[in-house]
């Protein structure tokens, strides 16, 4: 395949009015309303906004690509000169994989599980007419090694499922360098990671870009991961810039009143406070799956009374599987929990009803919390009736109530959960949680699956309840920014043990234990210097103490 | 104040419903060509059904000509082996045929959705026992169980209604079970475990009203199947029992003609394929909105 006629002079991609149209009901609306910018040779460029705000639509519409059910309205997207919304197909073919490449963001729904690794990378440079198999193999075996990734000689052969998640995303940035391209998009690489694996995707997007000198848009909602990668940030809102600087100026000054609030977020700061009686008392608690696999092991665990426990670890670490334990639904297997000064069942079916009424749990993803078939009032009124046995009238004013505790108006009563934000829906999942006045509440990462400004809003909302009716939080999450948010004591689990635990002011100040120190020093901090300066300190001192964490573990 | 604030509530509450049902009528306005076909055959056979009496120009089990009659003014399609008019039987083959499949598909939808539901909700040993058991029913064939069901049971409406209502139930059983499954591990539903609600309550208003769709194709689709059979065991001689005008036994009672060149036997048959059409184009273009509208 020829490569079409390049302008090598100008800038490499020039983005001009782009307006993207979305369909829906038989009537297109502008997803993406007039954006342009610029992308220098060798410079990263960081795309912000929360959901909807059309970060991804405008990654792919600059490679000259549109989701099917979405098309360019007008503007030009130049790449090296050349026109990618006017370019026929095949042009663009020939582009796509050996000029510009994507990554996705979730590396294993991205590879074909049918085919191994090496495959895969080398695809996109035999379509491009790669003809020595053996040269192409040495080349991605040298990407593989370059990106550290283990036995780099044998991974190709390795189908997607025997690797894990922050190596496939590594995987899958060789298969977009394989032909060297100009431009990278990078669509939320991290998101579905831990941050102890998100710290060394980063760490490799930063190196390729450093090396190779290509072009990257880096799409992101997570402002920390974006200032490390990026030399320039773009925020947009409604498909729209609201402002565009460099990293440096964006973190220090923002100016746009919207990017302001968007920084405010990562400032919250609870007052901690422990003087209360346990309400919630777990002793030597193991528990697992069928008889033999154990997740959880020698828990003990005191929660005070109107205060707010932070539960963090990476996945698999059991947190999850602790907030179950104590909901009753994975039962130990041996230990004691108290609640409230009486002894409760491990099972949740020996628990009494009354029992279910007093512990709630809030979900991580509010779309699945919410039966779509029912109305957000019959979902509010059922443990109304349910539990409290009121009538129809008490119900309807309760339901009010609620709704404002929640901050919600009363017009969303009679909407379908699919017809609600995904904050709103999260609301809605508080405000089923609260109609039974409970006094535990387990919150299982109920802000992850959110943007920035509506989990601030309801972290503000769960600590204002905190405050009016005194009820307590276990809170399950991987943020740092939300455990300084709302924590009194924090509990740090690695691998079902309890590492450490003690009052937030303790954990979250050296010196800590170092999985916890490993662990906190992974999340990324608003400061482009810091991923050198992790990356640094780890390399130094790095290897005896990754070894330290394993032994001592 | 709370009067007005009443009336507010329940012009709100007629809001989405009205709405709902123009998403309905937009859907049919917008239908396909093939939708529109099969919506008018199926109202066209039901009109036919319900109104028999009246459009029949003859009854039902009337001997009101001569054997095998050729198509005349008075006759209009002739008349069969036993000298009644062919048109009256067809038309009133229509009413016993669609309501016996009606009642069957009926009585397999309540059963095998019931139960498919309730081994998707409970699970363990009773997901064990019911799925192990339709495993059983559907090792035999099915059109050769009916017989044999049917010839110890004694053939009479009530037994072929029951006798295929429960066998297949079993196709009904699997589809509801594996749809649940999946709303089954769905957080909602664990919410509404820990609210405390009992497994009829979940099964009903939690998973139901969201595996409604596509049962209801699949509801539409064994209507189809049913029919069939009942067509082919009337055939048989093991369905609907004569003197009872039935599409299936009128194909076999006038099956001789054929060898003399006379299509009139065919026409219950083209009776039978036309409402399997009919009501296959409906069930596609349900099954169309419906995946259209989980996005």
């Amino acid at each position: 395949m020829r490569k079409p006629a390049f302008d090598e002079a100008g800038p490499l991609l020039e983005v001009r009015d782009l307006r993207v149209e979305g369909q829906s009901d038989d009537s297109w609306h502008e997803i993406v309303k007039g954006v342009s910018f610029d992308l220098k040779r060798g410079e990263v460029l960081g795309l912000i906004g929360e959901s909807g705000a059309g970060k991804s639509t405008i990654g792919l519409a600059s490679i000259g690509y549109v989701r099917p059910g979405c098309r360019i309205k007008s503007g030009q997207v130049r790449y090296k000169g050349i026109d990618l919304v006017s370019a026929p197909e095949r042009h663009k073919r020939a582009l796509w994989g050996a000029e510009l490449a994507y990554v996705a963001q979730s590396a294993a729904a991205a590879f074909n599980p049918a085919h191994r690794l090496i495959e895969q990378c080398q695809e996109p440079a035999i379509i491009h007419g790669e003809r020595s198999e053996k040269k192409l193999r040495d080349k991605i075996v040298g990407l593989f090694r370059k990106l550290s990734l283990p036995e780099p000689e044998e991974i190709g052969e390795r189908y997607p499922h025997q690797l894990s998640g922050g190596q496939l995303q590594r995987v899958m940035t060789v298969m977009a360098m394989s032909c060297h391209p100009g431009l990278l998009i990078f669509d939320e690489p991290t998101t579905a990671l831990d941050v102890t694996t998100q710290i060394e995707v980063l760490a490799t997007i930063k190196q390729i870009v450093d090396e190779f000198g290509v072009a990257a848009i880096y799409i992101t909602h997570d402002l920390a991961v974006v200032s490390q990668v990026a030399d320039r940030i773009i925020v947009l809102r409604y498909g729209e810039i609201v402002e565009e600087a460099s990293t440096r100026k964006m973190l220090a000054a923002p100016e746009a009143a919207y990017t302001k609030t968007l920084w405010a977020v990562r400032k919250l700061d609870k007052q901690e406070n422990l003087a209360a009686k346990p309400i919630l008392q777990l002793r030597d608690i193991d528990a697992g799956y069928g008889r033999s696999l154990k997740v959880l092991d020698q828990i003990n665990l005191d929660v005070p009374r109107g205060r707010t426990v932070a539960v963090v670890g990476e996945s698999g670490s059991g947190k999850s599987t602790l907030a179950r334990t104590i909901m009753g639904l994975q039962p130990a297997f041996a230990g004691t929990i108290e609640f409230d000064g009486v002894a409760l069942p491990f099972a949740f079916k020996q628990r009494s009803v009354p029992l279910h009424r007093r512990i709630q749990m809030i979900y991580q993803s509010p779309d699945t919390a919410l039966n779509p078939r029912r109305r957000v009032r019959d979902i509010l009124c059922r443990p109304l009736h349910r539990h409290l046995h009121l009538s129809a009238e008490a119900r309807r004013q309760r339901v009010a109530e609620l709704m404002s505790m929640v901050e919600l108006n009363t017009r969303l009563l009679e909407r379908l959960p699919s017809e609600l934000s995904g904050g709103e829906k999260q609301r809605v999942c508080i405000a089923r949680a609260l109609a039974v006045e409970p006094e535990l509440i387990i919150c299982d990462e109920v802000t992850s699956a959110l943007d920035q400004i509506v989990a601030e809003g309801v972290l503000k909302l769960l600590l204002r309840l905190q405050q009016q009716i005194g009820i307590t939080y276990i809170f399950i999450t991987h943020d740092l920014a939300t455990v300084r948010a709302i924590s009194d004591w924090i509990v740090v689990m690695h691998r079902g043990r309890i590492v450490e635990q003690g009052p937030k002011s303790q954990i979250l100040t050296p010196p800590r234990h170092p999985y916890t120190e490993l662990l906190f020093s992974s999340m990324p901090e608003m400061d482009p210097a810091w991923l050198p300066r992790v990356l640094q300190k780890r390399q130094t001192g790095g290897a005896a103490q990754g070894a330290s964490v394993e032994m001592s573990i | 104040m709370i009067a007005e604030e009443k009336v507010m509530t329940i012009s709100k509450a007629a809001g989405p419903a009205g709405t709902h049902w123009r998403r309905v009528w937009r859907h049919v306005r917008k239908a396909p060509l093939s939708a529109w076909i099969g919506i008018v055959i199926v109202l066209a056979y039901l009109v036919v059904a319900l109104f028999a009496p009246w459009i029949a120009p003859h009854g039902e089990t009337e001997v009101v000509g001569g054997q095998y009659d050729p198509w005349s003014d008075e006759f209009l399609l002739g008349t069969d082996q036993l000298g009644r008019d062919m048109l009256s039987r067809l038309i009133f083959g229509a009413r016993n045929t669609i309501s016996v499949a009606l009642m069957t598909t009926s009585i397999a939808f309540v059963l095998g959705t019931g139960l498919g539901l309730l081994a998707a909700t409970v699970g363990g040993w009773v997901d064990q026992l019911f799925s192990r058991l339709v495993d059983v029913i559907m090792a035999i064939p099915q059109l050769i169980f009916a017989l044999l069901l049917l010839s110890i049971f004694g053939t009479s409406v009530v037994n072929l209604v029951l006798i295929i209502a429960v066998l297949d139930s079993t196709r009904l059983f699997r589809v509801s079970r594996s749809v649940a499954l999946n709303i089954t591990v769905l957080d909602f539903v664990e919410a509404a475990r820990l609210q405390g609600e009992g497994t009829i309550w979940i099964m009903v208003r939690e998973i139901l009203p969201n595996i409604l769709a596509p049962i209801i194709a699949e509801f539409g689709m064994r209507f189809c199947f049913v029919f069939l059979t009942i067509a082919a065991l009337s055939f048989l001689g093991l369905g609907i029992q004569p003197p009872t005008a039935d599409w299936g036994s009128m194909v076999r009672e006038n099956a001789t003609l054929i060898n003399y060149g006379d299509i009139t036997p065919l026409l219950p048959a083209g009776a039978i394929a036309l409402l399997t059409i009919g009501v296959n184009f409906v069930v596609d273009w349900f099954l169309h909105i419906t995946s259209g509208l989980k996005e």
